[in-house]
């Protein structure tokens, strides 16, 4: 009975993810293969042509993805990097309010943190409104349905996850460490770029990988924050499950991007070394 | 040394400044809950009311959705929490085969982007021709939110110390009686970390829950639907309310924890 005990802890929760996480990547990937519609049903044909239609097809909304997905983790990795130190370094006792203050964000739902933004950034909303009355602002400038509404969108929605856990590896930094460097002459700028940041990288290898799946992922931001010409894979691929119940094609596209972002992590932590990444996921 | 204090102090200032900037869009939300808008969209300043937090039920559609987010968020958690504990327990305390997979598919859960998992539950729902509604979102809920709390109740786990339960046996405890008088309460802000979690996930989801939801819609779900026509200033009402909540919850735990200590 003993013995069993793990293993009965463990069945409701091997059963909820084999049933509803592994079995489902199974049947994406047969749907994926099969050809047919919505109405007559679909049959499993084999059809890897349904890749390379998809991919082709939408070739231009993947690679805007990616790229977007990237601009707004460089953004966050720029924006967050200097924030995650002072906290850890200069914080002092208010380090655990800085953290919260910084969380507060998701208190709010993340769909009406967008449309908040949104709302913002309207042509003649609370921001530009007054300031094209005035006649500061030309009266066709406008931030919504541009590239920069969408990464700087995505930017502000995933930042904590990228401050977060840079914070976490900067702050188990050995601040003796710091002084060694300075007792053997290191200036500010040679003790941080030989010392503070290789010491820090684990933190940002986890803060990029939990930013870029995420954003290179996400339909929402592109929704309401992009116009016609910002479209995301994340939209194309909710429209043909959702409205045109192209399930074959919306199978693959979902695929490719999993496929995409698995090999862009792996050639990551290649680069990084798998020390890195053995310990960023410990983390 | 001056210099260095310059530093500090601008990268003092320029912390406040992304704090600013992260929490503005929520000031605007709790803001706008408060507009005396007379037009249709509730887009621009028209004077302060309190009218939006006496009507906040008037749209029933609307009423409904915050019920079932509600109603989803805590079916879903106290799900995860059981389920979830007793995984972390497993992970945690002992060494059995599965391990390795367990510890990769628990990673899975977690990194998978949204859209993958709700397209791999709807690829699965409709080849099994299973209909859509509050058990399919459950399900998915529950699969999202599982691997925090194994996370959370796990590295509790990890730090108890074997011999509060062997001297609980030595005073003739029973198996159950130790778990529930020395294993549960020392694993508890674990569980109620990771209970916490799965509750705010569960109620914040789109981008699943668009996928798996059939007719059922959540109160993001209806928020995303009504973007066209505008967004009702209970919407805003709403989010303040489940923000005050929230805020003050974590205030709470966060001084019990201190207090505690």
């Amino acid at each position: 009975m003993k013995r069993l005990t793990p293993y009965l802890l463990a069945l409701p929760s091997w059963m909820w993810l084999a049933i509803f996480l592994v079995v489902p990547m199974a049947a994406m990937a047969s749907v994926s293969l099969q050809t047919g519609n919505a109405i007559d049903g679909f049959a499993m044909t084999f059809s890897v042509s349904n890749y390379t239609d998809a991919i082709s097809r939408y070739s231009t909304q993947f690679l805007r993805s990616l790229l977007y997905g990237g601009l707004a983790t460089v953004a966050m990795l720029i924006i967050g990097y200097p924030v995650a130190y002072w906290i850890a370094f200069k914080g002092g006792t208010r380090k655990s309010v800085y953290l919260f203050l910084l969380l507060l964000p998701f208190f709010v739902s993340f769909v009406l943190r967008t449309i908040s933004w949104g709302f913002l950034l309207a042509d003649d909303g609370v921001l530009f409104g007054p300031l094209k009355s005035w006649g500061l602002l030309a009266p066709e400038f406008h931030v919504l349905a541009t590239t920069f509404a969408v990464v700087g969108g995505l930017t502000y929605n995933f930042l904590p996850f990228m401050i977060l856990p840079i914070y976490v590896a900067l702050e188990r930094v050995d601040p003796r460490v710091i002084e060694a460097a300075y007792d053997l002459y290191a200036t500010r700028l040679s003790a941080f770029r030989r010392v503070v940041l290789p010491l820090s990288l684990p933190g940002v290898f986890a803060g990029v990988l939990m930013t870029f799946v995420p954003a290179t992922a996400d339909p929402v931001n592109a929704q309401i924050l992009g116009g016609t010409a910002n479209t995301m894979i994340g939209n194309i691929i909710q429209t043909e499950y959702l409205t045109n119940l192209n399930y074959p094609t919306a199978s693959a596209l979902s695929f490719t991007l999993m496929a995409v972002l698995l090999v862009g992590i792996f050639i990551y932590a290649r680069a990084l070394g798998t020390e890195n990444v053995l310990e960023a996921v410990a983390q | 040394m001056r210099g260095r204090r310059l530093g500090d102090r601008l990268l003092h200032a320029y912390t406040w400044l992304v704090i600013v900037w992260l929490s503005s869009p929520i000031a605007v939300m709790i803001l706008f809950g408060f507009n005396d808008k007379k037009s249709k969209s509730n887009t621009t300043w028209q004077g302060f009311t309190l009218k939006w937090y006496d009507r906040l039920f008037d749209i029933s559609d609307l009423t409904v959705a915050l019920q079932n987010s509600l109603v989803i968020a805590l079916v879903s958690t106290v799900i995860t929490v059981v389920i979830g504990t007793m995984l972390g327990l497993a992970v945690g305390r002992y060494r059995f085969r599965g391990q390795g997979v367990t510890n990769f598919l628990v990673f899975a859960a977690i990194s998978t982007p949204e859209l993958v998992m709700g397209a791999s539950l709807l690829s699965l729902f409709v080849s099994g021709n299973v209909p859509r509604d509050a058990t399919t979102i459950i399900i998915s809920h529950v699969l999202f939110s599982l691997s925090f709390v194994v996370v959370t109740v796990r590295a509790r786990v990890i730090v108890l110390d074997p011999a509060m339960e062997e001297a609980a046996r030595d005073l003739g405890a029973t198996g159950w009686g130790t778990f529930r008088q020395v294993t549960l309460p020392s694993i508890m802000p674990g569980v109620l970390a990771g209970a916490m979690l799965s509750f705010a996930l569960s109620i914040d989801d789109y981008v699943v829950t668009s996928f798996v939801n059939g007719g059922t819609v959540t109160f993001p779900l209806w928020i995303v639907g009504s973007v066209k026509t505008g967004i009702p200033p209970q919407v805003n009402v709403m989010g303040t309310l489940i923000f005050g909540v929230g805020v003050l919850i974590a205030i709470a735990t966060s001084v019990a924890a201190r207090r505690r200590a």
